[in-house]
Order: C-alpha cells, then sequence, then structure tokens
C-alpha cells in the first residue's frame, strides 16, 4: 500500500455523530432535571446529590485540568475554594444583615452587597490572583514538591481567613451566612409560594457553562500546550512551549474555576467557615478525579455524582442500625459508610487505576460504536 | 566569518562540566547556511551535551554560543564551579547570557532527542500541531472561546500536509505511542519542522535503523534540507550515513575537539582512527 | 529569658516528637521517592492502639512494647498492600495510594471511636510535672530530645554498619542496579517501613502524653510538620531531619508565645493574635526552603537526565 504525498483538503469542520449525541445527551440531562425539580418535593435527597454534585462536578473537573491534563501535581484545591467562598460570602451578604452576622466586628467593614452573578465571576478571580502569586514561586518545582507546597499554601491562606485582625473583612473564625443561596434562585410570587423551582437547574447551569468553557480550553491550542507539558516537559519545551508561561496559566484557570465552585459551595451550604476547608477536602477532591479516571472531564462529572449520592444518601443506610427482622446486622452504625468508602477507593486506586472513563470521553464512547459498525461493514 | 559564506551557529571555546566531571572541554565550531555537519565521536564523548547546550538545556560552564552572530549563551563559573572549573579560557566571557530551549526553539531552532520524545498521549497530528502553537497568534482567550477558527483550521490543514509528506498521513489520528519505532523517528521529525526551523539538530536519527531505513533516511534528511531550506546539524554513529550526506565533520574524543574536515579528511585522520579503535600504550 | 523559657523547652519537646516522624519519612523518600502522606496517620493510629491497649488493662511494661510491634506491623502490611503493588506505576498512582490509606485509617479510626476525642492514658515517670528554672513542665519535656537523639544515633548506626543498613544507603542511591546486585529490594523497603512505624510509635507515646487526647485527625498536622521537617533538613537525609524538626519544632511554640512575649517584653501593649499564624509559619518555612535551596539543609543534588 502507498501513502499518498498530498493530504486530502479538509471538508468545512462538521461537528462528529459522537459530538452531536453528547449535546443531546446533555441537553437531555438538563430537560430531567429541570422537570424532577417541578414535580418531586424539594426536600428530596435527590437534590441535596445534584445540587452538590453539580459543585464537585466543576471544582473536580478544574482540578483534573491541572493534575490530569498538565500534569501539575496540585493539593491547593480547598484553598482556592476557601478563596472564592469567602469572595462571594463577604460580597453578597446584603447590607441590612451585615450588622447580624458581623455582630462581633460592629457589621463589618463592607456596606454594600453585589449581586449574585458578578460576585461569583469576582470569586473566580480572586482565586485566580491569589493563585497568580503563589505560582511564581512554586510552579518552578517538580511533582511532589509541589503537591507539599501547594497544600502548604492552602494551610497557610486557611488561617490567614481565620485572624482576627482580618475580622472586618472575614468575620475571623465566626462564620460568614445570610448571603444568597440556591434556594433563592427559585421564583417566588407575592405570598412568598414558589411559582417555579430552579434551585437545582441554576446550579446545573453555572457548573455546565464552566465545563463546557474548561472543555472548550482543552480543545484548543493552549489545551494541546498544557498535554504536551503532561506528557513530556522538556520535549515541550524543545518545540518553543514557555514553560513558566503555560504553567501559570493552567493553575490560574485552575484555580478560577475552583473559586466558582467554592463559591457555589457556599451557596449549597447557606454557610460558609475557613475551618471546614481542610486538606481532606482536597483529597476528597483528588480521590473523585481519580476515581472518574485522570485526564477525562466526563469522568470527574460522573464520579463527583457517584461520590456525592453514594456519601449523602445511598449509602446513607450503613450508619444506622439495621434489622432484617429480629436480627441486627452486624457493623453498621455511625461511620461505617465512610470506611466501606474508603475500601471501594482503595480498590479502584489499587486495581482500577484508570478509574471509570480512563482519559476517555462522552463522544470518543459513540465513536468506537461508529468505527465497529464501519469497520464491520468494510468486511462485508 | 569567512569570504560570502553566512555562519549560522558558532560555538566559542564552550565548556559544560558537571561537579568534577568535563563533558565538553572547549568546543569550538561552526556551521554554516546550507550545510550538513556531523557531530561523532565515541559513546559519552560529549555529543549530546553540547547539543544540550546550542538548545539552551544547559548553561555553559564557560564560553559562547552565537545564533546568526548574536549571542544566545554564554556562562563563565560561577559559586562552587569557580574552584572546580578545570577548563581553559577563564575570564574571557564576562557578562552571563542564557535563553530557554523555547526561546531558542523561537529562533528557529529545532531539535529531535536521541531517546525519542514523543507527546505519547497524544494523536500523531496532535504532536505536530503542539509545535505549531508558539507560531500562532491568538491568545489565550480567542483560542479558549474559539474565535480562532481560520487560524485553528490552516494550522491543521498544514501539519496534515507536513505529516502526508512524511509518509505518516495515514496515522495522523493514531496514538504517537502506539507508532512504530522507524514512524515514531519520523514523527520527532516532521515535529521539529512544524516548529519552522531554519536550523535543524537531528540526535542519532537513526539508532536503531537496519541499513536499508538508513539509506532512506540519508535521501530523507536530504530532501528536507532542499524543501525546507534547512540547515542540518546531527549527531550520528551509523558511519555511512554521515560519510554520505555531511559537508563537513567534526570528531569529539573525551569532551575535546579531535579533528575536524570533509569526510575523506576524517577517514584519513590517524587520531580519529586512533580514538574509535583504540591504541596499544605499551 | 524567663518569659521565652517554658516555649523554647516546648519547643525542643515537641521537636523532638517530629523528629521521630520525620525520619520515617525521610527514610521512605530516600528508598522509594514517596511522600509516605499515610505516615502521620500511623503515628495517629499508634495513639489509639495505646489508648485502647491500655484500657484492656494490660500492665505499661506490656502495653507499651505491644503498640510499638502492631505500629511497626502495621507499618509493614500499608507497604506490602498499597505501595508494592505499584512499584512501576507513575509516581502519582502511589502518592494518590498513600493519600487513600491516609484516608482510610481516619475513617477506620473514626468508625471505632465514634469520632470522639479519646483520653490517652498517663504514664507514670514521663507525665509527672518538674519544674526547670522559672518553668513548670511536664517530664516527658525532657525526656523527649533525650530519647530521640539515643534512637537517631542507634540508627545511624545500624545505617552506617550493618549489612542492611549498607542495603538501605545502595537502594537510596540507585534502585535498579542495588536489585541487579542482588539486594533483596522488598525486604530493604519494608525493614524501612517498619522502623519508620517503630520510631512514629515512639513518637506517639512523647506527644499524645503531652498533648493527652486523640481523634482521627491527630496524625495530619504532626504528620505534614514532621514531612516539611525532613524536606527542610534534605529529605533522604536522617541528620537533617533531625535538624529540621527541632528547628520546626522551636519556631512553632516561640510564635506560639509571641504575644505573651512581646507584650512581656513591652514591645506591643495588646495581643495581635499572631498565633493563628504558628502553623502557616511552617509552611511558609517550606516554601522559602523551596525556593532558596529545593534540596533542603543538607540534601544532595541531582540532575534529570536528557
Amino acid at each position: 500500500m502507498t501513502i499518498p504525498e498530498k493530504a486530502p483538503r479538509m471538508q468545512s469542520t462538521k461537528p462528529s455523530l459522537g459530538a452531536v449525541l453528547t449535546g443531546v445527551i446533555v441537553l437531555l440531562i438538563y430537560a430531567a432535571v429541570f422537570l424532577l425539580e417541578q414535580i418531586v418535593p424539594p426536600t428530596s435527597m435527590l437534590f441535596t446529590v445534584l445540587k452538590k454534585g453539580a459543585t464537585y462536578a466543576l471544582v473536580a473537573v478544574s482540578m483534573n485540568l491541572l493534575n490530569g491534563f498538565t500534569g501539575l501535581f496540585s493539593l491547593g484545591q480547598a484553598g482556592f475554594m476557601l478563596i472564592g467562598a469567602y469572595t462571594y460570602a463577604i460580597l453578597t451578604i446584603p447590607a441590612e444583615s451585615r450588622a447580624v452576622v458581623y455582630q462581633y466586628y460592629d457589621g463589618g467593614l463592607i456596606q454594600f452587597a453585589l449581586s449574585v452573578i458578578p460576585a461569583l465571576i469576582l470569586a473566580g478571580l480572586m482565586a485566580a490572583a491569589f493563585a497568580f502569586l503563589i505560582g511564581l514561586p512554586v510552579l518552578r518545582l517538580k511533582s511532589d514538591y509541589l503537591a507539599i507546597a501547594t497544600l502548604g499554601f492552602a494551610e497557610i491562606i486557611r488561617s490567614i481567613f481565620q485572624w482576627d485582625k482580618l475580622g472586618a473583612i472575614t468575620n475571623g473564625s465566626n462564620m460568614l451566612r445570610l448571603f444568597p443561596t440556591f434556594n433563592d434562585f427559585n421564583l417566588k410570587n407575592a405570598q412568598g409560594e414558589v411559582t417555579l423551582y430552579l434551585s437545582t437547574t441554576i446550579p446545573f447551569l453555572i457548573a455546565g457553562v464552566c465545563i463546557g468553557l474548561i472543555v472548550l480550553l482543552l480543545h484548543s491550542s493552549y489545551g494541546r500546550a498544557f498535554m504536551s507539558i503532561r506528557d513530556d516537559e522538556i520535549a515541550a519545551e524543545a518545540m518553543g512551549i514557555n514553560l513558566a508561561r503555560h504553567k501559570q496559566q493552567a493553575f490560574c484557570i485552575s484555580s478560577f474555576f475552583a473559586g466558582v465552585g467554592g463559591a457555589m459551595l457556599a451557596m449549597y451550604q447557606n454557610s460558609v467557615q475557613a475551618k471546614s476547608f481542610t486538606s481532606a477536602m482536597t483529597y476528597e477532591i483528588l480521590l473523585i478525579v481519580v476515581i472518574g479516571g485522570i485526564g477525562s472531564v466526563t469522568g470527574s462529572c460522573l464520579s463527583s455524582f457517584l461520590f456525592v449520592a453514594c456519601s449523602e444518601w445511598w449509602l446513607r443506610f450503613l450508619d444506622q442500625k439495621q434489622m432484617i427482622g429480629t436480627w441486627e446486622v452486624p457493623l453498621l452504625r455511625n461511620g461505617f459508610r465512610l470506611v466501606v468508602f474508603s475500601i471501594i477507593i482503595m480498590i479502584v486506586v489499587l486495581f482500577f487505576r484508570q478509574g471509570i472513563m480512563g482519559t476517555r470521553e462522552l463522544p470518543d464512547l459513540f465513536r468506537k460504536q461508529t468505527e465497529k459498525a464501519q469497520k464491520g461493514g468494510a468486511v462485508k | 566569518m569567512t569570504g560570502g559564506v553566512k555562519t549560522i551557529l558558532e560555538l566559542e571555546n564552550v565548556t559544560m562540566q558537571f561537579g568534577g566531571v568535563v563533558a565538553v572541554d572547549s568546543l569550538s565550531m561552526h556551521v554554516d547556511k546550507g550545510e550538513i555537519v556531523a557531530l561523532i565521536g565515541p559513546n559519552g564523548a560529549g555529543k549530546t551535551t553540547a547539543f544540550n547546550v546550542v538548545t539552551g538545556v544547559y548553561a555553559p560552564t564557560n564560553g559562547c554560543v552565537k545564533l546568526r552572530g548574536k549571542i544566545i549563551a554564554q556562562g563563565h563559573p560561577t559559586g562552587k564551579m569557580k574552584k572546580l572549573y578545570a577548563g581553559s579560557h577563564i575570564g574571557e566571557y564576562g557578562h552571563l547570557v542564557s535563553s530557554t530551549p523555547d526561546k531558542i526553539t523561537e529562533m528557529g531552532v529545532a531539535r529531535t532527542f536521541q531517546n525519542i520524545r514523543l507527546f505519547k498521549g497524544m494523536t500523531v497530528l496532535e504532536n505536530v500541531l503542539v509545535a505549531r502553537h508558539m507560531r500562532m497568534k491568538a491568545g489565550l482567550f480567542s483560542a479558549a472561546f474559539h474565535l480562532n477558527r481560520q487560524e485553528e483550521k490552516r494550522i491543521r490543514q498544514e501539519s496534515l500536509d507536513l505529516l502526508y509528506l512524511l509518509g505518516l498521513g495515514d496515522v495522523a489520528d493514531e496514538k504517537a505511542a502506539s507508532l512504530p519505532y522507524g514512524k515514531q523517528r519520523y514523527l520527532e521529525i516532521a515535529r521539529a519542522l512544524a516548529t519552522e526551523p531554519r536550523l535543524l539538530l537531528l540526535d542519532e536519527p537513526a539508532a536503531g535503523m537496519n541499513p536499508q531505513e538508513t539509506d532512506e533516511l540519508s535521501d530523507f534528511i536530504r530532501k528536507i534540507k532542499d524543501d525546507f531550506k534547512l540547515t542540518i546539524f546531527l549527531i550520528e554513529h551509523h558511519m555511512n550515513l554521515v560519510m554520505g550526506i555531511s559537508d563537513r565533520i567534526y570528531v569529539l574524543d573525551f569532551g575535546r575537539l579531535i579533528a575536524e574536515g570533509t569526510p575523506e579528511e576524517i577517514q584519513a585522520n590517524p587520531d580519529v582512527i586512533a580514538a574509535y579503535l583504540g591504541v596499544d600504550e605499551e | 529569658m524567663s518569659t521565652v523559657l517554658p516555649y523554647l523547652l516546648s519547643g525542643i519537646s515537641v521537636g523532638g516528637q517530629y523528629a521521630l516522624i520525620a525520619i520515617g519519612y525521610t527514610m521512605v523518600y530516600g528508598i522509594l521517592r514517596l511522600i509516605n502522606f499515610a505516615h502521620g496517620d500511623v503515628f495517629m493510629v499508634a495513639g489509639i492502639l495505646m489508648v485502647y491497649i491500655s484500657a484492656s488493662g494490660l500492665p505499661l511494661y506490656v502495653s507499651i512494647p505491644l503498640v510499638l510491634v502492631l505500629t511497626a506491623l502495621i507499618g509493614f502490611v500499608i507497604e506490602r498492600v498499597a505501595y508494592k503493588p505499584l512499584r512501576t506505576a507513575p509516581r502519582m498512582s502511589i502518592m494518590i495510594s498513600a493519600i487513600g490509606v491516609s484516608y482510610t485509617l481516619q475513617n477506620l479510626v473514626l468508625y471505632i471511636t465514634g469520632g470522639l476525642n479519646q483520653y490517652y492514658p498517663s504514664i507514670p515517670f514521663i507525665s509527672e510535672s518538674v519544674t526547670i528554672g522559672t518553668a513548670t513542665t511536664k517530664m516527658v519535656t525532657i525526656v523527649t530530645p533525650i530519647l530521640t537523639l539515643i534512637l537517631v544515633v542507634a540508627l545511624v548506626l545500624l545505617i552506617n554498619h550493618t549489612k542492611i543498613g549498607m542495603a538501605m544507603r545502595a537502594v537510596s542511591k540507585d534502585f535498579e542496579t542495588s536489585q541487579l546486585m542482588g539486594i533483596k529490594i522488598n525486604s530493604v523497603i519494608s525493614i524501612t517501613f517498619v522502623i519508620g512505624s517503630f520510631l512514629a510509635g515512639v513518637g506517639s507515646i512523647l506527644y499524645f502524653t503531652n498533648y493527652t487526647t486523640v481523634i482521627q485527625t491527630s496524625g495530619s498536622m504532626p504528620g505534614l510538620k514532621a514531612f516539611i521537617a525532613a524536606v527542610f533538613g534534605g529529605i533522604g537525609s536522617i541528620p537533617g531531619a533531625v535538624v529540621g524538626a527541632f528547628i520546626i519544632g522551636i519556631c512553632e511554640n516561640l510564635i506560639k508565645g509571641l504575644d505573651v512575649i512581646l507584650i512581656k517584653s513591652g514591645v506591643t501593649k495588646q495581643m495581635l493574635g499572631l498565633t493563628t499564624f504558628s502553623d502557616a509559619f511552617t509552611f511558609a518555612l517550606l516554601i522559602i526552603i523551596l525556593i532558596v535551596k529545593p534540596t533542603g539543609l543538607f540534601g544532595e543534588k541531582t540532575t534529570d537526565k536528557v
């Protein structure tokens, strides 16, 4: 067989079947979420899972952008989420509520409130700005040193936000609350009755837009540059890729979305406190990324919902005494759920290192199918 | 610079020392426009180290490197190296100049690696596209929002054309890691060409190839030299290839330049023969 | 001086305890190039074991050795189960496995204890109070640095003068070559984990005698700080880890006392709340050393081959 010397002219870019199907699936998911929200009572566990799952999906994808696509093993995610959560909360608490929230700091320093969308964007920008400053020194470090340095920064940020002297802004070690939450997205009539439930659909939209942007980035020239750094730093540099600049970009973009994710977490929880953004939170997100597949956006999204569903809902029964007839099932009591969880995670880490998706994405699954069909056809 | 010939690359007394080990010792050499120049020598003679100095991976311990007359790297021993330094020409190279590898690539110097370094998780086409990244005009935001569709389409077409030219067109969508060894070597060259170099450095391009493949490679190197108006500087062990295509050859032994000349001159040089075959010392 | 002394004393004591943990990090890193994120949790588990074993009524001369042996055994098992299968995997996988082990140990302890603070048994002699100059402290403050130094000297002797020590040094220099030379890599690695965990066990007895309660998260902070001490001293170097640990222990406690010291010496009038930064300081120190001298105080330089 001889290979033609001339490349075929490329057609005008037509979206592949996989891309179209993926789009359809995503639309269906959104339609389903919207409909479920109108039908199912809002107290259902389902919505807890969907809201928290959407938040975690965004944070996990942002971490995957760094760890899976750029090859930077960073453990600073909780720190950037904290910055995002605090920025959002501080900027959106209504002026009339500030006296209550900042009761130990004379109502605090800031006496205005922004609306949700600008505050979300500022939350991301603030996290990205911190990431820029932190990135200058630490991105020169190699894999495991980078991990420990970013973990360290997250801890430093946590103690700075709890510092008493900054209390007029951060409320010290006290909780920030009374800012707009997911429930405020519900449309209400004059009597305060909900006319249209949007408290799950809107978080899905926010997370969806952000993840969509990350996917677009990954499919651009910059995305390819990031992946080349992951595969071989030295070769990437020899291909003219400025390592320092591109690592810094990946780090800031990842932190931007972690910041937005942090703000979403604040909205989900209805309150924020710096002490809850521990390294354990980062580890949890890392494990979500690993279970989903390092280097797969689809995997991170899937495993976020799975992880949240298991920990908040499906495995909850493991934490309570269960009776089968008169026989009490042994071992079941508070904390058992987490033990089961840990064991599942260790099994994935040790035996299924590819995770759910490996490095594949949703469109790839369809491509495999169509290719097989085409090859089968050719044989006949 | 002599006559009307334009020197592209010039090394001046380049010494590279790691701890107490002198890997390259006061190497002076030059590569002129349109030439194919080879750097040969026994294993461990310091050839790849010399490449790494030229491409900015290492900063020279002493001496300087010029590209088209402009100093791109210059160094003199500093810190602990002041005491350890075992080379010559000390004190001649005042201020420090260094360029990172990506800057040097941007200036038109591309390279391949002795131990193939492809982006294994990416497709063949993507490997080439990465090399075009630096030449793209779109900034981070316009690229991220896909506002540069025309440019993206153009570089895809160009990269595909390049792959077809190198006989890799049929595997453009395969993962780079799945290619057979010989094709991986060609992909390395394709990727280097995609950076639009004027000077191409090839680090043992024929390593692991059989005689027939080596012959094909010789023809191929000549062809790309003409097609892309390149100057080529290569390291190679296959003597047939080196003697067949080189205009001039430099011979390194234990980091030192022991000979320089045309292939005929090198083949007749007693020092070179001694370095390769060893001499009996009674 | 009299205001500084108590902080200095507890700094030296905590430093010694960090040192005992840091050795485990530095030895494992030296051999496997792995940050054993679970090491701090092994230290915590040793504390929990002591709580439960002493509650069962066993006398101290039985329970202390038993705790140490069990802790060493846990270290051994962790290596065999979670790290050995990944020996040829990318470095990121092993680090993730280590994080997974850390998560598992914490959750197991949470399950067993119900997430409540466990009171550490008081151990005669080292729990007793003693007065040095103007400062009153527990005996453990004095015992720790002495015991630490004795153990470190013994360990250095073991590494420099025994066959197994020689094997360890060989493996840390070049993993593959030492395997080719017939060194049983797996047993060397196991012994490294056993020694590291044993020392963490000793550290835990001293540490929790001082802090009196154990909970599932008790290991993370001391673990991270001990790791930083190891990096600070130059990872892979045992004397480095010990020196780093003492520096970090002392600095951290001086910062904890800084408000009081500044007020008593008349520099400031009111509390500045600097205590908040005692943890942050350690991490700041880590980042500074990584930037200024990435190989740490006593580390060796390595270069990547292109």
